[in-house]
């Protein structure tokens, strides 16, 4: 049953302030979602009035110089600052993204940063993605043939079958989308996802790939394919652009198909 | 799903700013649910009809009431929108419109022409 609501150890409270260097005009506020492991405590919301005129464009810009200059404290994952590694996912301004590929001067006002929503929060902006990527692995996303493989030769797709994967493969598994879907905060126990399931079809559409069958069987279940209600707040938040929604269309027509 | 674990869990729909589509889906489950609560009322007008004029006479004056009228209509347009909004789901399964763009607008027509329909079935009726 979908729980609406936020356990009691999960409600957020008031934290601190922490102003701008005197001297700044320019200045952005930034509520900034803190769990400190160790103190015991609820969550809180810390504010962090940011000097825009030293700062970078991006949100992940604005992070890296809070942490580095007003509270050394905030965790946080980041790496390729370029929308390629899906390290700075989070929630920002209402809406899951990169924050290293979302501009500051895209939102208007405060700009509200939360760890991915419903997952359990290891420290401030760092959440446990454990069952996120257990539910990758569960599509076997790695090519399975029965073939014979020649060592001399690589296994060749057509300009045509290679095209089929356009959309599928980019994905870099930030968990933007799956964690923006309320079916999958309501059901990710028992639903697979759009991550997860974008990338099962990125390998049931793979020419190469002689293992569709047992994926399409895999699937085909009320709870790991079929709770997505076409609600397409994955295709929004995909920072990459994708389509998720589309790709677990095609799974059900495939499986429909099948039947046919 | 209860929460079992010391670590909290990261606000959702308290903080998240959901797309238009999303708020459509969300209003798609809710008529449904309407619609189950209005066949229910629907059985208690046909068991009004079966129990004779007098039973009838009360129940006809509840529904030309205000609040009666106001039940009905809404009602209509939860009809409506059902209807319509299942149609764009049966295009999503043959996989047409699924394009973030498409999907915004097939929503908007799902709106106006439910709108359309319940005003005219009002005007008519």
């Amino acid at each position: 049953m979908a729980e609406f609501k936020l356990p009691a150890n999960s409600i957020l409270t008031k934290g601190k302030n922490t102003a701008a260097p005197s001297g700044a005009t320019n200045t952005k506020n930034f509520i900034v979602y803190r769990y400190d492991p160790d103190s015991g405590k609820n969550p809180r919301t810390d504010t962090f009035e940011v000097d825009m005129d030293n700062c970078g464009p991006m949100v992940l810009d604005a992070l890296i110089k809070i942490k580095g200059e007003m509270d050394s404290s905030l965790a946080m994952r980041r790496s390729c600052r370029e929308g390629i590694c899906g390290s700075c996912s989070m929630n920002i301004d209402g809406k899951n993204g990169l924050a290293c590929t979302t501009a500051i001067a895209d939102i208007e006002g405060d700009v509200t940063i939360y760890p991915l929503p419903h997952q359990p929060v290891v420290k401030d902006l760092v959440s446990d993605l454990t069952n996120f990527y257990a539910q990758y692995a569960s599509v076997k996303p790695w090519m399975q043939t029965d073939a014979p493989v020649s060592p001399d030769r690589e296994r060749l797709q057509s300009k045509e079958d290679r095209e089929k994967l356009d959309g599928l493969y980019e994905c870099i598994l930030c968990a933007c989308c799956s964690t923006s879907c309320p079916s999958y905060w309501w059901n990710s126990d028992r639903y697979l996802g759009p991550a997860a399931l974008l990338n099962a079809y990125r390998w049931i559409n793979d020419s190469r790939d002689e293992a569709k069958g047992e994926r399409l069987d895999e699937l085909d279940d009320p709870f790991k394919l079929y709770r997505c209600h076409t609600i397409m707040s994955c295709t929004d938040a995909c920072p990459k652009g994708l389509n998720p929604a589309k790709s677990i269309a095609e799974v059900k027509k495939l499986l429909i198909q099948r039947k046919m | 799903m209860s929460w079992n674990d010391p670590r909290p869990m990261s606000p959702h729909l308290q903080i998240y700013k959901l797309p238009f589509t999303a708020k459509l889906s969300i209003m798609h489950r809710g008529t449904g649910a309407v619609l189950f609560a209005g066949l229910i009322l629907m059985v208690m007008v046909l068991l009004s009809i079966a129990g004779g004029a007098e039973s009838w006479a009360s129940m006809q004056s509840f529904l030309s009431s205000f609040i009666g009228k106001f039940i009905l209509f809404g009602f209509t347009f939860c009809i409506y929108y059902h209807m319509c909004n299942g149609i764009r789901h049966l295009f999503w399964d043959i996989g047409r419109g699924l394009e973030l763009e498409d999907a915004k607008k097939s929503g908007l027509m799902v709106i106006g022409v439910s709108i359309f329909l319940t005003l005219f079935t009002w005007i008519i009726a």
